[in-house]
């Protein structure tokens, strides 16, 4: 099993090394002159002599990209063209947000997932099963940034329950510490706005969640099926246990084996999906940020956020390749 | 050749046979291929079908709602936006748009991809490697995102959200020929083919590549599904499609403005894009279903 882990570990330096080398690559290969992309056309020649000079542009290939993983090894992802911010520090700044949304909407999504995968399997083409699946199936072809819109339409524009955008309402008064706006009003026991950030949350997360909540709920039902097939459910069930031990205590704890991994998979999509439900929700987040360097053209931040995204999400996929040799034994040994 | 009789035989019947009737069979596949067939026939007969010129402008017909709306006419069924172009007709035409970003997308990550995929799973050894620390590589950016950064670089154009979708789409092309390409390797018919000398890359295409077509048709359909939402999504982010093109996404992001006016002009195509990525989607599930045994009951 170490050994397992290790390999896992080692091979994240060649993937990063991999999709650090093509971040690099995009803006060189991209036509036209990089320091010229970098500043906009209407940049002065001085200025451009300079971006040349500091990214080593005139360097040969292999130069540039050492200076590059030189600069990135020591947290150096550069400066943004606009505001002249380290990207560094903006991401740190904003990435609480996107993770607060992505911890939010994984949840919903496992939780829903879950239930709905279970209760279709053990009624197996009941209504419930086929409304659920259906559900499931339109769930996974949703063009999410519109399902946002029609949910900010009903539900803050005609009905007014919910805020439609943002994070936290303005006479809000909020002790930052973490970022992590529920976590903070919870350490600074301000529940107003423990209550507003949920109030906030709310639309952007369920939005965000619909995808993952429906291929988790596809994966639980046929991972049951399956196992609700198999010999000991069956001793079990002649063993005189009860439906619901049945199905909780012994079916559920193998049939979640493979919808751990899907979980841990969704993150991505997750992360991918914020950009979308970032922008429609004005969600202060690393999503909504990038989305605008994307239309600023500010290709620093395009860079940073690219690396930090990915090497998030390397990581994360990593860690549930992990978990799951814990939890299930019999992959450590291929 | 053959007499009635024999054919009735199930043995001698062509595999294919037996898959299209299990397809047929399976309603929720057949469901999928009328909503994809209703979407093919819209594109193809788009002049057609649409009752007014999908960029034509209208000033006396701004923001007209659908016709079941107590002011609705019968002129634009489904309304109109707010330079009264004709919704339907943008929809039809749209149509067109999103069949081919996702036939071009896809073609170029299936050519790509299988290529690759082919290459690795037959050659091994240090292609194989680096092939697929490439694909590993590509996987490691998360969703739409590569697609999102490549366009940005490029700059935004549906042209280039289609190269930008075709490439984030090799590695799954890749992957699974490699899967089954591997798999065929060790089957007697290969040994057989290079024993009597045929070239490698007969061997590959000729004889390997057919036997590997079950899974590649599902995760091409399962591929339209996405691309066509992943297009949606580049250009609802003005990334794609640019005005005043009738694309899906980008009609939905024009109409944000208009939301509590006008809810039908963000509502259609919304519909659209939801049924014609769930018509892909129901057709690649029922296809796996009928080309992979391992997963039937």
């Amino acid at each position: 099993m170490p050994a397992y882990i290790l390999r896992r570990f080692l091979i994240l330096i060649p993937t990063l090394l991999g999709v650090s080398f093509i971040v690099f690559l995009m803006l060189r290969l991209t036509p036209g002159d990089p320091a010229e992309l970098l500043l906009g056309e209407r940049a002065t020649e001085s200025a451009l002599q300079e971006v040349r000079e500091h990214l080593g542009l005139n360097e040969p290939l292999h130069v540039q990209y050492g200076l590059f993983l030189k600069r990135l090894m020591k947290g150096d992802l550069g400066e943004t063209i606009w505001t002249r911010q380290k990207v560094w520090i903006e991401v740190k700044q904003r990435f609480p947000a996107t993770i607060e949304l992505s911890l939010v909407a994984l949840c919903i999504s496992c939780f829903f997932g879950v239930l709905f995968g279970i209760i279709s399997a053990t009624r197996q083409y009941s209504l419930f099963d086929y409304l659920s699946m259906l559900g499931a199936l339109a769930g996974v072809s949703m063009p999410i940034f519109w399902l946002g819109l029609v949910f900010m339409l009903i539900f803050s524009l005609n009905l007014g329950w919910l805020p439609i955008s943002g994070r936290l309402d303005v006479h809000i008064n909020l002790d930052v510490v973490t970022n992590f706006y529920i976590l903070d009003a919870v350490l600074t026991r301000n529940w107003e706005a423990l209550r507003d950030a949920l109030w906030h949350i709310i639309m952007p997360a369920v939005t965000l969640s619909t995808i993952p909540t429906a291929i988790v709920a596809r994966m639980t039902r046929s991972s049951m099926l399956e196992v609700l097939r198999q010999d000991y459910i069956k001793t079990a069930r002649a063993k005189g246990l009860s439906n619901f031990k049945v199905i909780f205590k012994h079916a559920l704890r193998n049939a979640l084996i493979p919808v751990v991994t899907t979980i841990g998979l969704q993150f991505g999509i997750l992360m991918g999906g914020a950009i979308l439900t970032e922008t429609i929700f004005a969600w202060p987040g690393v999503g909504k940020w990038m989305y605008d360097a994307v239309m600023q053209r500010d290709y620093m931040v395009i860079q940073g956020g690219t690396l930090f995204i990915a090497t998030i999400f390397v990581v994360i996929n990593l860690m549930v390749d992990v978990l799951y040799a814990v939890i299930n034994p019999r992959i450590s040994v291929k | 050749m053959k007499n009635k009789n024999t054919r009735k035989n199930p043995e001698d019947r062509h595999p294919l046979v037996d898959q299209l009737d299990q397809l047929w069979r399976n309603k929720i596949a057949v469901i999928g291929l009328i909503i994809i067939s209703i979407f093919i026939l819209a594109a193809i007969f788009a002049p057609v079908l649409s009752p007014h010129n999908p960029v034509d402008t209208a000033l006396y017909d701004q923001l007209k709602p659908p016709v079941w709306h107590e002011t609705g006419k019968w002129k634009n069924i489904l309304g109109t936006d707010d330079l009264g172009r004709d919704i339907l007709s943008r929809l039809i035409y749209g149509a067109r748009i999103s069949l081919l970003v996702s036939v071009v997308s896809v073609g170029l990550a299936f050519v790509c991809g299988t290529f690759l995929g082919c290459i690795s799973g037959y050659f091994k050894g240090f292609r194989d490697s680096l092939i697929m620390r490439l694909m590993d590589i590509l996987l490691a950016f998360p969703y739409i995102l590569l697609a999102i950064v490549i366009v940005a670089y490029l700059g935004p154009s549906l042209r280039n959200a289609m190269v930008a979708i075709g490439i984030t789409y090799v590695p799954r092309f890749a992957r699974i020929v490699r899967g089954s390409v591997l798999e065929e390797c060790e089957k007697d018919y290969v040994t057989a083919a290079r024993s009597i000398g045929v070239s490698d890359g007969r061997i590959i295409f000729i004889e390997i590549l057919p036997n590997c077509l079950g899974p590649l048709i599902v995760q091409t359909t399962l591929s339209f599904a996405s691309a066509i939402l992943d297009a949606a999504a580049l250009s609802f982010l003005g990334l794609g499609a640019q005005p005043p093109t009738p694309e899906w996404g980008a009609m939905i992001a024009q109409s944000r403005s208009l939301i509590l006016r006008a809810s039908w002009v963000m509502t259609f195509p919304g519909l659209a894009i939801l049924f014609a990525v769930l018509g892909f989607n129901l057709l690649g599930d029922g296809l796996r279903d009928a080309l992979d045994p391992r997963l039937r009951d």
